[in-house]
């Protein structure tokens, strides 16, 4: 335990340091910061306060940034150490392999919260700022925080799991990037052609939520939309998010941690130092 | 009772043989160095002592245990070649958390840093250390808890002079209170004084292992004994002793180790003639050459 706890805290110290985390941060908090203030328009007309329809606004943003913070913080975890000649060093002491990776894990989750709430304190302050009726989004600024968290610590699984399969810090990057625009720019795009070519065929009724729902990213939109009021606000933006329970979404996106964790855990154990 | 048994201990890598049927072994106190050429298979030996990577055949034991296991990694440190720490960590940061892997007192970072003479730097980061630095958050690392196997690579590579005589210091410390200590290294002289045996590894087979005296004998190489003769009295010493004569006052000679107490015999009976004599004997470097010489052939 007390080797799980210094992992975590030297590795809280290094991503603190890491001026990747510090970049999309900031860039986060100021998106955040746009958003609010363009969102700011007659909200009355549509019965949602401020802060309900920032956090719609969030929630699109969060599905690119919270995947890139979490795989930039992540990819260097055993490619790093591998090519630096610590893994070998590491693993000579009374530490186990799981160990090791959940001390990481710990940390890169803790700073990930540190840096959502920075980015989502931002907005919120502006949106209580602008509209004294923010507090009753509220509940979907939580809900919107501790999913993100849930759609980071993914991330984080999935990249370690690169750098395990990598080894070499350089490899894991390109590889994190390219997991990146896969899972969320090109899936999407990929789903939406097999639907605009199904023409509402068993693909569409059938697969498609369930394609739509195993990628952790679209089930956290999914989740945060089907669930906040501010659905009607930003109606449109997925049209399949009413035909699918919210619930099925919030358990796609709590496996995903634990799933992704342990298939780099067992990844792990073959690397020889 | 040893701290390290090697028992016909062999490992290859797709086909090419990188340990042949080793076999030593190191007992408490015991300090012992590894020398051999480039892939040698150094390395490769004390990657299956500590478990990271496993032999194909023969037997290891640590501490009694099995490499690799809880029980050995809990008393065994290792310093890895080329060792590099993350750049963003200062030294004492990195300490503290080699401390707590070892479930020891975080707080004792600082003394260990004091040690290999990292005091002043142990607050900066790693990133900013020099190459000698970096070697020595290794070393530090290598002293935390009272390790009873230390596996040493290359350790003294980087340091410059005062920092290998004081880091031989801190092992002959380590060694008087019981600890075994296996070391790599290609400075031969400094190993020479230093160590207390030498196995020398030759294309992954052991082809030396003996005190450095008994190396010597073995090898059964020539000792050098240079003469200073009163002046112009050295063609007459050479005559007397029929040795050769380098200039006007040296006069060499070579012997076997067994005839060279009779060959200083014959030089003191020259009485006033001899101003001054030098016995050198067969340096390790000529042993070294001379077994991985005879592996050669
Ligand atoms: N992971 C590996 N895969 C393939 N071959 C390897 C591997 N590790 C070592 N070898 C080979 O095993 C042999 C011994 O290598 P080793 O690193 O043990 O040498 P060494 O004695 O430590 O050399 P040096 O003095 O250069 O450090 C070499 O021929 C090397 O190429
Ligand atoms: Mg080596």
């Amino acid at each position: 335990m007390s080797g799980i706890l210094g992992f975590a805290d030297a590795e809280f110290r290094i991503a603190l340091r890491n001026r990747w985390v510090a970049i999309l941060t900031v860039t986060m908090a100021l998106f955040a910061l746009v958003l609010t203030l363009a969102g700011s328009g007659p909200t009355g007309t549509l019965g949602a306060d401020q802060l309900s329809v920032t956090v719609a606004s969030l929630t699109g943003l969060a599905v690119y940034l919270v995947p890139l913070i979490a795989l930039l913080v992540s990819f260097d975890a055993v490619a790093g150490e591998v090519e630096r000649g610590t893994l070998a060093l590491t693993l000579a002491y009374p530490v186990t392999r799981w160990g090791v990776l959940m001390g990481k894990f710990l940390a890169h989750i803790a700073i990930l919260a540190v840096a959502l709430l920075v980015g989502y304190g931002v907005a919120a302050a502006t949106a209580f700022g602008l509209d004294p009726d923010a507090a009753r989004g509220l509940e979907a600024l939580v809900r919107l925080y501790w999913s993100s968290l849930l759609l980071g610590a993914s991330f984080i699984g999935i990249g370690y799991l690169a750098s395990t399969v990598a080894r070499r810090p350089a490899t894991a990057a390109g590889l994190v990037i390219g997991v990146w625009l896969i899972l969320i720019v090109l899936y999407d795009l990929g789903l939406l052609a097999g639907v605009v070519a199904d023409d509402g065929g068993a693909f569409t009724t059938r697969v498609f939520p369930w394609m739509l729902i195993g990628n952790p990213a679209d089930a956290f939109r999914l989740f945060n939309l089907a669930a906040s009021d501010a659905t009607a606000a930003a109606a449109g933006v997925d049209g399949a998010a009413n035909s699918i329970m919210p619930l099925q979404a919030l358990a796609s996106i709590a496996i995903w941690p634990f799933a992704a964790f342990a298939l780099a855990a067992w990844r792990f154990r073959r690397i020889v130092p | 009772m040893h701290n390290l048994t090697i028992d016909g201990v062999s490992k290859s890598f797709d086909g090419i043989s990188a340990l042949r049927d080793v076999s030593f072994s190191v007992d408490a106190g015991q300090k012992v160095a590894l020398l051999g050429h480039n892939g040698a298979g150094k390395t490769t030996l004390m990657k299956a002592i500590l478990g990271l990577q496993g032999a194909d055949s023969g037997r290891i034991e640590v501490l009694g245990s099995a490499p690799g296991s809880a029980r050995a990694r809990a008393s065994v440190a290792y310093l890895p070649e080329n060792v590099a720490f993350h750049s963003a960590l200062t030294g004492r940061e990195q300490m503290r958390l080699y401390l707590r892997l070892r479930r020891q007192p975080a707080r004792l970072a600082d003394d260990l840093l004091d040690r290999v003479g990292l005091g002043p730097a142990a607050g900066r980061r790693i990133g900013t250390y020099s190459k000698g630095m970096r070697q020595k958050v290794g070393l530090a690392q290598a002293l935390i808890g009272q390790p009873r196997l230390l596996i040493l690579d290359e350790p003294t590579s980087g340091l410059d002079p005062v920092a290998r005589r004081d880091f031989y210091a801190i092992l002959d410390d380590l060694a008087r209170g019981g600890a075994s200590i296996l070391l790599s290294s290609h400075a031969l002289t400094e190993v020479e004084a230093r160590t207390d045996r030498i196995v020398i590894l030759s294309k992954g087979a052991v082809v030396a292992d003996d005190t450095l005296i008994g190396l010597r004998a073995q090898a059964g190489l020539p000792t050098h004994i240079q003469v200073a003769a009163r002046q112009g009295a050295a063609d007459e010493v050479a005559q007397r002793l029929s040795a050769g004569r380098r200039n006007g006052v040296m006069v060499e000679l070579t012997c076997t180790p067994e005839d060279k107490l009779a060959r200083l015999g014959e030089i003191t009976a020259l009485g006033p003639l001899v101003r001054d004599l030098d016995v050198v004997p067969p340096s390790l470097d000529d042993i070294y050459e001379h077994f991985s010489r005879r592996a050669e052939r």
